[in-house]
């Protein structure tokens, strides 16, 4: 069942945290770049929650929130930030490389496109081991011109495989709009391709991705084979740190802004009576409080030994 | 002229040839009104237009593959591949296909790829390699890697101008280094020429991109200590000038070659190993490799630092060679 004040309770996490990973960077206290999900969170928390802790979920180079929504503990992710031994990847990976199998998280992923051909292995293994997971590929609508996601797609249909390819359609892919790097109107439309199932729903209402996630991944469970879930958000975040945001308008954004997933969230938790003004503050500060906890377990871990820097590439 | 970064040197240099010649024309992820991640193309598009400064959806192999076919037909495609990490996608079109066209059908293939490469950046193990070595083994494939801002336009033009497909290494670190020069572009430089960057007498230190321009300030530090290297920058690594390479060993009797790359597998092994068999006799002691472990880069600033072959660790592996006994 959905949970509307869960929900508010992870997206409030992740935008508070993101935009904290913004001021980090720019203040110098991280290094090296990481993509920010301001403005997707519900997407991300939507697909979480329609998951089973036996699931598998993989993500992209924007993968902070899929990866809190899953249920990272935000002080790891941040020390991996940091670039501290206590970090998710122990400092190795950074914001694009850091996995957790024990939460059913496989990876945020620098190569777009990449994580879908290896989620569709994570689901043959699901099937060929009998067990009833569903796996989640996030992808972007940049993402969607690679080849290896129509490979994996057609394999995953063919092999009727629990996969659902979930395009995360935030308007960009970098400073190109997705008019000038899609060709069709809709990515889910190209599920026609593979001979699957494909969807649309509205990314910044963390209720429909729920639903049309639960609904998709019990057909898979039940050896429906593979589905494509389009789901439509704006990302309010620049591409990655610097990005001047040129190719946009102010005005552009300001629209995106009305319709940005948290607050609308706000609204209907409070329309339906289930939080006050007062609740929400309380909820806002326990979210920063969490913030605030996980930069300084980053700060005061220890920093990865050099000594040891070459050991480890096999297992 | 008030210095130029090497972004500014490439992007003029790159202005300059699609001036020169209507058959070049630039393609990549975001290289119109964006400029590509490192800004190099930044303003191109608004002298020469989207049709020549033409923007790619995220598809390597698709558009990698499409500006083969394109110099094939008479065009002289520069394609930006973002991360040199990424060129991995389309290393079947590169190796399959235009490394194949010259010796199989006898058909020229005027490809340029530049592509940024290498750490120091913290952006972690998928867009911190450099990747040439995959190449370097490949008959057909020329690669080319300025550590100067004055070899950034030279080999640039070059390598449009050259019949063969050819990849152009920039290094991420260089890119916002100033370099005073009379003009750009500069004049163009043969493929093939290394250049002696520094005469020394007590060592030979031979190497490419970023570390060449980390051995030269090595290089600076050991003369005070007395310490003469003479460092000689790649520019070309295939072909490869092995003629002023074994010069150089014959005199100093004493070499070392830095690779940014894992030790294992890397280009500095193929030039020790042609060293040996051309100098060997002259030698003091075996040529001396200093590389990276064999391990990815990782992503962390202090562990990336402990990885990198910079001018301290040069200068250190420089010393021990030159006073050995
Ligand atoms: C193979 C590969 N090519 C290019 C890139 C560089 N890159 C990183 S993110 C990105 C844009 C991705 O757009 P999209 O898939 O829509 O995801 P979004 O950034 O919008 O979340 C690009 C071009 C990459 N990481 N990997
Ligand atoms: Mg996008």
């Amino acid at each position: 069942m959905f949970d509307p004040t869960q929900a508010y309770d992870r997206m409030l996490l992740i935008r508070r945290f993101e935009e904290a990973v913004e001021k980090l960077f720019s203040e110098g206290r991280i290094m090296g770049t990481a993509h920010t999900c301001i403005g997707q969170e519900a997407t991300a928390v939507g697909v979480a929650a329609a998951l089973q802790p036996q699931d598998a979920l993989t993500s992209t180079h924007r993968g902070h929130g899929h990866f809190l929504a899953r249920g990272a503990d935000p002080g790891r992710l941040m020390a991996e930030l940091f670039g501290r031994a206590t970090g998710y990847s122990r400092g190795r990976g950074g914001s694009q490389m850091m996995m957790e199998p024990a939460l059913g998280f496989y990876g945020t992923n620098g190569i777009t496109g990449a994580s879908v051909a290896f989620a569709a292995g994570l689901a043959l293994q699901a099937q060929l081991a009998g067990t009833d997971r569903v796996v989640v590929a996030f992808f972007g609508d940049g993402a969607s011109s690679q080849g290896v996601i129509h490979e994996s797609l057609n394999l995953a249909a063919l092999w009727k495989l629990p996969l659902i390819a979930v395009c995360e359609s935030n308007g960009y892919a970098m400073s190109t709009p997705a008019s000038c790097g899609v060709s069709v109107d809709s990515v889910a439309t190209r599920a026609v391709a593979y001979g699957i199932t494909g969807a649309t729903v509205d990314g910044n209402d963390p209720r429909a991705v729920h639903d049309a996630i639960a609904a998709l991944a019990d057909r898979g469970r039940k050896g429906g084979g593979p589905a494509l879930l389009e789901c439509r958000t704006y990302r309010l975040s620049g591409h990655s740190r610097g990005d001047r945001r040129e190719y946009r308008t102010r005005d552009e954004e300001q629209a995106a802004w009305r319709q940005e997933p948290l607050t609308r969230i706000e609204q209907a938790l409070t329309a339906a009576g289930t939080l006050d003004a007062a609740a929400l503050e309380r909820h806002r500060a326990a979210a920063e409080r969490r913030v605030a906890e996980a930069i300084a377990f980053a700060e005061a871990s220890p920093m990865p030994d050099e000594d040891t820097v070459a050991e480890g590439v096999f297992a | 002229m008030s210095p130029l970064t090497t972004t500014q040197i490439l992007r003029e240099t790159l202005a300059a040839e699609l001036r020169r010649d209507p058959a070049v024309f630039l393609m990549g992820e975001d290289i119109g009104a964006y400029g590509g991640s490192f800004g190099v193309t930044r303003g191109l598009i608004d002298e020469f237009g989207a049709t020549r400064i033409r923007n790619t959806p995220i598809s390597e192999p698709g558009f990698v593959g499409a500006a083969i076919g394109a110099a094939v037909a008479g065009a002289r495609p520069v394609v930006e591949i973002m991360f040199m990490d990424f060129i991995t996608l389309a290393v079947d079109q590169l190796v399959n296909m235009a490394a194949k066209l010259a010796y199989v059908y006898n058909q020229s293939c005027p490809l340029v790829i530049r592509t940024p490469m290498g750490g120091g950046r913290g952006y972690g193990a998928t867009h911190s390699q450099c990747l040439e070595r995959l190449f370097f083994g490949v008959p057909g494939i020329r690669i080319v890697a300025p550590a100067t801002g004055a070899d950034a336009s030279a080999l640039l033009q070059s390598a449009i101008r050259d019949p063969n497909p050819v990849l152009l290494l920039e290094h991420k670190l260089l890119y916002p280094l100033r370099w005073e020069l009379d003009a750009v572009p500069t004049p163009p430089v043969p493929l093939g020429q290394a250049r002696i960057a520094r005469r020394g007498s007590d060592l030979t230190v031979i190497a490419w991109s970023w570390c060449a321009f980390e051995a030269e300030r090595a290089a600076a530090q050991l003369a005070a200590e007395e310490i003469e290297a003479e460092v000689i920058d790649l520019r070309s690594l295939n072909p490869l000038d092995i003629e002023t390479l074994a010069a150089s060993a014959r005199k100093t009797r004493r070499v070392l070659i830095v690779e940014e790359g894992p030790r294992t597998g890397g280009i500095a092994a193929e030039i020790g190993s042609q060293l040996h068999e051309r100098v060997f006799g002259d030698l003091e002691f075996p040529v001396q490799r200093l590389a990276m472990p064999d391990c990815p880069v990782p992503s962390a600033r202090s562990l990336e630092a402990a990885v990198m072959p910079g001018a301290e660790v040069i200068a250190a592996a420089a010393r021990d060679l030159a006073t050995r006994v």
